[in-house]
């Protein structure tokens, strides 16, 4: 049966292994939990998943897994221990009582199985064994159709399949949108270490080196500090339709401005032509050309390109398509002339990934990036780090 | 054993029988969740229901991890070599026991914290795999090989600066702390401050939810910061009755610099406050 859990759960995109599988099986047989399935869901997810945002997917499956269970005929499927302490738990005195009037708690359990197997076979939603302070000597717990609550110890304000029915972590899932300390970290993996510079720290290691070269007298070795060599040429698409991805923009902006040393910023409107320019406030005075952007930085700077590429295709296509002014040339050209000078380029797209299809123009930049074009997500950053890097 | 909550610490159900899972099985077990939720704190209060010491190795970012098994320090054996000191031929006196070591040799079973382990660099976890997985590890320069008497309590912390590599965390078991519920953040004020008057704490509760869910900050308030405020308040002598006003006015928060560390989140709410 929990080959099943585990074969649904690396189904749903959490990558479990066998150790950690064995080691479930582990703690069961340790008896770390006894037959309480909002216990086996803790314990499971403890042992299972090592990432906040794999709980959600390992709630689907949970749910799934549960529905599973529930199908089948659980009277054959407990063991008999189960019931007996799930029993001995639940009863009251007045319930202990009753037993002894009903004959011994082997009689019972047998009537117990009975029924649990009688209303499987009826399918019914079984009323009559969820009522409790009834004249049942069952009636402290009850057979859930939705998840089986066999023990059911104090509700402490939470039922059993309401837990991950729930949810609660669903906006802990990779593609949902960052914060800027998510881009942070997610920038991180775009570092490169280079020690550039004056000497100034000590070098430890070439020092000992060589103090034992001289026979024991100090001679210290200096070296110069490590820094993130990474650099990167950011191209922000402003105004528009971008009004709306303002502050997601600012969010990533902030971040790499944190991360990295060497950071260029330029700005363009829907598809960048001849001129760009570094000042909102100045843009229409001091464009700078984007063939003097393009003669400026060196082929390892990082091209980064931030819009939703959302507008005309002819504004990517013809001469003189751009909205704003005359262009003599069409934005694929000048697009085209940035990529080739810096080959480790991305384009990074607020708008929903599923929105994309509704724009050809979406489309265009695609093909035109060979399709190096992310969401702007936790997961989109990522592998856009990786085309990049 | 079976831990749980204390007079002093509130523990929910889940992370209790994440804690006893991981005693039995003698796995480390990481903890995740925002800062100020007590995930320190745990380890603490781990040692002290079992009576135990605790070992705390804080991680920083120059951290490595062989200054958690051993260190030898070259250096002061240079010197003392220079002066002419007997203990230089010696080697193991120049041999510092880290953390690690300690907690292997200890009398009784202790609590091993590695603390932040996010903080040291990407590739710290991995260099602890073995020592953590065998509970054992070697001493180069004196040839000793130190095994653990007994596996250590290890709990992990990690704020989530740096994704944990994957082989490191399939050997531990893993804990998000969530954010209490208003309940249980009650419970947890009263352990802390038990003589609280009822309706100071229901305002303040209130109070600090609203602020909690407002769109926006850049730090939200956790539950370390909660405990501040209401010792500030106690200790303004502020009433239930000015908490309740503040709160129907819409007018300013008391003591909210208790609550709110940035700059910027001060003035967001100041004005969500002002327009509502």
């Amino acid at each position: 049966m929990l080959i099943e859990f585990f074969q649904l759960l690396r189904e749903q995109g959490v990558k479990t292994t066998i150790t950690e599988w064995l080691d479930l099986l582990e703690a069961l047989k340790q008896r770390v939990i006894f037959a309480d399935v909002d216990e086996f869901y803790y314990l499971s997810r403890m042992i299972l998943v090592k990432d906040e945002s794999l709980y959600d997917r390992f709630d689907r499956a949970f749910a799934q897994y549960v529905e599973r269970v529930a199908a089948t005929d659980v009277a054959d499927k407990i063991p008999k221990e189960w019931l007996e302490n799930a029993l001995k738990r639940e009863l009251s005195e007045q319930d202990k009582a009753r037993i002894k009037q009903l004959g011994s708690l082997e009689e019972l359990l047998k009537t117990f199985q009975e029924r649990l197997r009688e209303q499987q076979e009826r399918h019914q939603g079984g009323s009559k064994w969820i009522g409790t302070g009834g004249t049942s000597p069952f009636g402290a717990y009850g057979y859930h159709p939705g998840g089986i609550r066999i023990g059911q110890h104090g509700n402490r304000n939470r039922s059993a399949a309401k837990v991950w029915d729930k949810r609660e972590f669903a906006d802990l899932d990779d593609d949902a949108r960052l914060e800027q300390r998510g881009f942070q970290i997610a920038l991180r993996n775009l570092r490169q270490f280079a020690r550039t510079g004056a000497a100034t720290e000590l070098d430890m290691d070439a020092t000992l080196t060589a103090t034992a070269r001289q026979g024991g007298l100090l001679d210290l070795q200096w070296q110069p500090e490590r820094h993130n060599a990474i650099k990167i040429l950011l191209l922000l698409d402003v105004g528009g339709s971008m009004d709306d991805h303002i502050y997601q923009v600012e969010q990533l902006f902030t971040a790499l401005k944190g991360e990295f040393r060497h950071l260029e910023l330029y700005y363009f409107h829907n598809c960048p032509y001849e001129g760009l320019w570094r000042s909102n406030r100045r843009r229409r005075t001091e464009q700078i050309p984007t063939e003097q952007v393009i003669q400026t930085y060196g082929e390892d700077y990082k091209l980064i390109f931030v819009g939703d590429a959302t507008m005309g295709p002819y504004e990517i296509a013809y001469p003189g398509g751009s909205v704003e002014h005359w262009n003599q040339e069409p934005g694929q050209v000048w697009l085209q002339r940035l990529l080739r000078k810096f080959p480790k380029a991305v384009w990074l797209n607020p708008q929903p990934q599923a929105h994309w299809r509704y724009y050809p123009s979406v489309g265009m930049i695609q093909e035109i990036l060979s399709e190096r074009m992310q969401p702007l997500t936790l997961s989109g950053l990522q592998q856009a780090i990786e085309v990049i890097k | 054993m079976a831990f749980n909550s204390t007079d002093s610490y509130i523990v929910s159900e889940q992370l209790a029988s994440a804690v006893n899972a991981a005693v039995t099985l003698q796995k480390p077990l990481l903890i995740k969740g925002e800062p100020g939720t007590g995930k320190t704190r745990l380890a603490q209060e781990l040692a002290d229901s079992l009576n135990t010491e605790l070992l705390q190795w804080s991680i920083k970012s120059t951290t490595k991890a062989q200054q958690g098994l051993y260190e030898y320090d070259a250096v002061s054996r240079l010197r003392d070599s220079q002066l002419g000191s007997d203990k230089v031929h010696d080697i193991s006196n120049y041999i510092k026991p880290g953390k690690l070591w300690q907690a292997f040799t200890a009398e009784k079973r202790p609590v091993l914290l590695i603390d932040e382990i996010d903080k040291a660099d990407i590739e710290f976890p991995n260099d602890l795999l073995h020592e953590l997985d065998q509970m054992a590890f070697h001493v180069y320069e004196t040839g000793e090989h130190i095994e653990a008497r007994q596996r250590p309590i290890v709990i992990i912390t990690s704020n989530n600066e740096k994704a944990l590599p994957d082989a490191f965390l399939r050997r531990c078991f893993f804990h998000f702390i969530q954010f209490p519920d208003a309940e249980t953040l009650a419970q947890i004020a009263q352990v802390h401050y038990p003589n609280l008057h009822q309706q100071l704490l229901e305002q303040a509760l209130e109070l600090f939810f609203d602020l909690r869910h407002t769109p926006g900050l850049k730090k939200k308030p956790s539950t370390s910061e909660l405990l501040d405020w209401i010792r500030l308040l106690v200790a303004e002598d502020i009433s239930a009755e000015q908490l309740q006003q503040s709160r129907q006015r819409n007018s300013a928060i008391p003591l909210t610099g208790a609550l709110l560390k940035h700059e910027q989140d001060i003035e967001l709410v100041e004005r969500l406050r002002r327009v509502n």
